[in-house]
């Protein structure tokens, strides 16, 4: 990343997220549930950051932090170099229009008595932005740039399918022309063959209106498709972070690699010829995270090397990886990575020096028929 | 199940398998409708297949193909007030149970073919040990003792790979995390030595890392106990590395069969070969653009004649709008529904279609 003369877009340092944990009859406070905890990342204009991690890692959480549903803990959250935490009241608000939200379930998040037109329209009414003539030009606009027809605004959510439902969601999101939209596994709910059309609208709309995207979703096939960078997360902190080509391709932390030994690929042969590497038991307690690196306890790497004492009682720092600025690991033994992933015949590692990977011009995504 | 020969539509011929010994399980022209007040949705049209001993199927397509609602109805599991099921036949072990009344198939459930839902928690009860819901459904359908039947029940929480399974046998399902409880099912589906499978979306709820757990579990145990499966799934690479063979629906139809390397690699029908463009891949270079399938998912209330396929297909000709094709064999052991099958690579910028 660039260090240029004016501040990224959003800048996240040391962001903690932690939830009480209440008991007893005057709901005492117990303890923390450390859902983030601790954690840095920039995003610049018209890039697109993916989160991925397993389920309970933290990911929505700081997704959720970002756009001020959630009140961290600890840390700081600028936009364009501004502190979004120390803001409050109308200035807020005034900046809650440059980062928007779309959701996994389009139908969960859209109220089921508004018309499509109100849905998409109700955030331009209540930043009034423009009067009630304009709005409606500008739903008509929005729709047709998220590949619906004008006539969508009179029906109401439930009368179209999942993957329509999603492009309402981010119809509605582009409606206040945000800088940033956090994007919570925004098509794991929607049929495989819907999914692409969905990766190329955001795509498209990146390119056409330089909005960047904060990208969290567990698929890392759609992560290494859609993102510039990826943040691997374990346990509520950042444990890999890069260029998504070298970090899918060279991957320098034993848990991206246990991540990528376990997704399947659509090809018998490959699913057949490849090593898994089995992450022993559940992920750990965030109340009550390990000592050390937080992912000793199921680490292949640590087990390989005859479980250094280290790796237990010295967190790692998310540092430079042989000095590359751009691909930060956080593992004492990242070094000892390359030479043991050879055998594992890992999905990703080596493609692009086996094809070039070049531009394809078909004709793709397309709204409804 | 109703055996109701009398609907003659023969979209789907019988499969020549007369070999001496019969397969596990056969299922001939099996159609599933839901009535509703004022409209029906058929929303499986005649569908066979059929799986040999151990052999692994997978059933694959997206929301509304069908493919669950296929193998409830094999087993006798959809309402009766507002299904009607009809089957030329359905054969498991050389017995026909197509029409069999409720105990019958109670006894076939179970015993010889069990089933594992995509969420485990809202399949257990919540209020009852699992050790306990186990050596129930062993006691229901063995004749053994108590203390016999939790022997087992112990056994197969071990078989599963639930560490201190004697320990964990009187915990209440929340006290496991997501993916115990998929072990727990499957420790329960296999409490009575099946002969089949049928895993419904099994893996989907679960991160890959518990996944890929799973999945090789089931294979193991496959290996180990020559079980057959079934496993349902919209999910591509679960189905490369679980299956030996694929049948690929569409709006109710089974528009491709084959192996299950030979499709992936070179598909026939263009559907599958959309699902196939449509994934970003982590085994090939990363595209420029992705290749969807256009417009939306079929409405199964729809009677249109011609393919179902037709208004998204990007090689559909003229008469794919009058006459909906019949699976029909392409190459030895290979089967596409399709006036225009094509056996092209799978890989995306082979061709720009």
């Amino acid at each position: 990343m660039t260090v240029g003369s004016p501040p990224p877009l959003l800048e996240v340092e040391g962001l903690k997220v932690w939830f009480a944990i209440r008991a007893g009859v005057f709901r005492r406070r117990v303890g923390w549930v450390r859902a983030v905890d601790g954690v840095d990342f920039k995003l610049e204009k018209g890039r697109t950051l993916g989160l991925v991690g397993e389920s309970g890692c933290g990911k929505t959480s700081i997704g959720r932090a970002v756009v001020r549903v959630l009140k961290p803990y600890s840390g700081s959250i600028r936009l364009s170099g501004k502190d979004l935490l120390a803001m409050k009241g109308r200035r807020l608000q005034q900046e809650r229009r440059r980062f928007q939200m779309v959701f996994q379930d389009p139908l969960a998040s859209l109220d089921p008595r508004q018309t499509v037109g109100q849905v998409v329209g109700e955030p331009l009414r209540i930043h009034r932005v423009v009067g009630r003539p304009e709005r409606r030009d500008r739903v008509g606009e929005l729709l047709e740039l998220v590949g619906l027809p004008r006539d969508a605004v009179r029906r109401f959510p439930h009368q179209f399918s999942g993957g329509q439902r999603q492009r309402i969601g981010i119809a509605r999101a582009l409606a206040l022309d945000p800088d940033l939209i956090v994007c919570d596994e925004p098509i794991s709910a929607l049929d495989v063959s819907i999914q692409a059309q969905i990766i190329n609208l955001f795509e498209r709309l990146q390119k056409q209106l330089g909005i960047a995207l904060l990208f969290i979703a567990h698929d890392l096939a759609v992560v290494r498709h859609i993102a510039h960078d990826v943040a691997v997360i374990y346990l509520g902190k950042i444990v890999e972070h890069g260029g998504a080509q070298g970090l899918f391709e060279q991957p320098r932390h034993p848990y991206t690699v246990a991540l990528l030994s376990s997704a399947p690929v659509p090809d018998s042969e490959v699913e057949r010829t490849r090593e898994r590497i089995p992450l022993t038991g559940d992920p750990p307690n965030p109340a009550n995270p390990p000592s050390g690196c937080r992912f000793h306890t199921r680490c292949w790497l640590r087990a390989d090397l005859g479980n250094p004492e280290e790796c237990a009682v010295t967190e790692p720092a998310l540092i430079p990886h042989n000095g590359d600025e751009g691909h930060r690991v956080a593992c004492h033994f990242a070094d000892r990575v390359a030479e043991r992933i050879a055998a594992l015949n890992l999905p990703t590692v080596g493609v692009s020096a086996a094809r070039g990977s070049e531009e394809e011009a078909s004709t793709a995504e397309s709204g409804s028929s | 199940m109703s055996n109701a020969k009398a609907s003659p539509v023969p979209e789907v011929r019988p499969l020549p398998t007369a070999t001496a010994s019969d397969p596990l399980l056969v299922v001939e022209n099996l159609r599933v409708t839901f009535e509703q007040r004022h409209s029906e949705v058929r929303a499986v049209r005649g569908i066979s297949y059929h799986i040999e001993r151990g052999e692994a199927l997978g059933l694959v397509g997206e929301s509304g193909a069908g493919k669950s609602v296929s193998a409830l109805a094999l087993l006798g599991l959809l309402p009766p007030e507002t299904t009607r099921v009809q089957a030329a036949s359905v054969r498991f072990e050389g017995r026909e149970i197509a029409g069999a009344g409720d105990r019958e198939l109670r006894k076939v459930r179970g015993s010889s073919i069990s089933m594992i839902f995509q969420d485990p928690l809202s399949s257990l009860n919540p209020v009852l040990r699992i050790g306990k819901q186990i050596t129930e459904q062993i006691r229901e359908h063995l004749d053994v003792d108590r203390a016999e039947a939790r022997r087992r029940a112990v056994h197969l929480l071990e078989l599963v790979g639930i560490p201190n399974a004697a320990e964990r046998f009187s915990s209440y399902p929340h006290e496991f995390s997501g993916g115990m409880r998929q072990r727990a099912m499957i420790a329960m589906a296999l409490s009575c030595d099946p002969a089949l499978l049928i895993a419904d979306e099994p893996t989907t709820a679960l991160d890959v890392t518990i996944q890929s757990q799973i999945l090789e579990l089931i294979g193991e145990l496959r290996r180990e106990l020559g079980m057959a499966l079934l496993i349902i799934t919209h999910d591509l690479g679960v189905i490369a590395k679980s299956t030996e063979r694929i049948a690929i629906m569409y709006a109710g139809h089974i528009v491709e069969k084959g192996p299950t390397a030979e499709i992936l690699r070179s598909p026939a029908h263009p559907y599958t070969r959309g699902l196939l463009r449509s994934v970003p891949r982590l085994d090939h270079p990363r595209e420029g653009k992705l290749t969807p399938i256009h417009g939306n998912p079929p409405d199964l209330g729809m009677k249109a004649p011609g393919c179902p396929f037709r208004p998204r297909c990007p090689v559909a000709v003229p008469r794919c709008a009058e006459d909906n094709p019949a699976l029909e064999p392409l190459c030895p052991q290979r089967e596409a529904a399709c006036w225009m099958p094509g056996l092209l690579p799978a890989a995306a910028g082979a061709a720009g279609r």
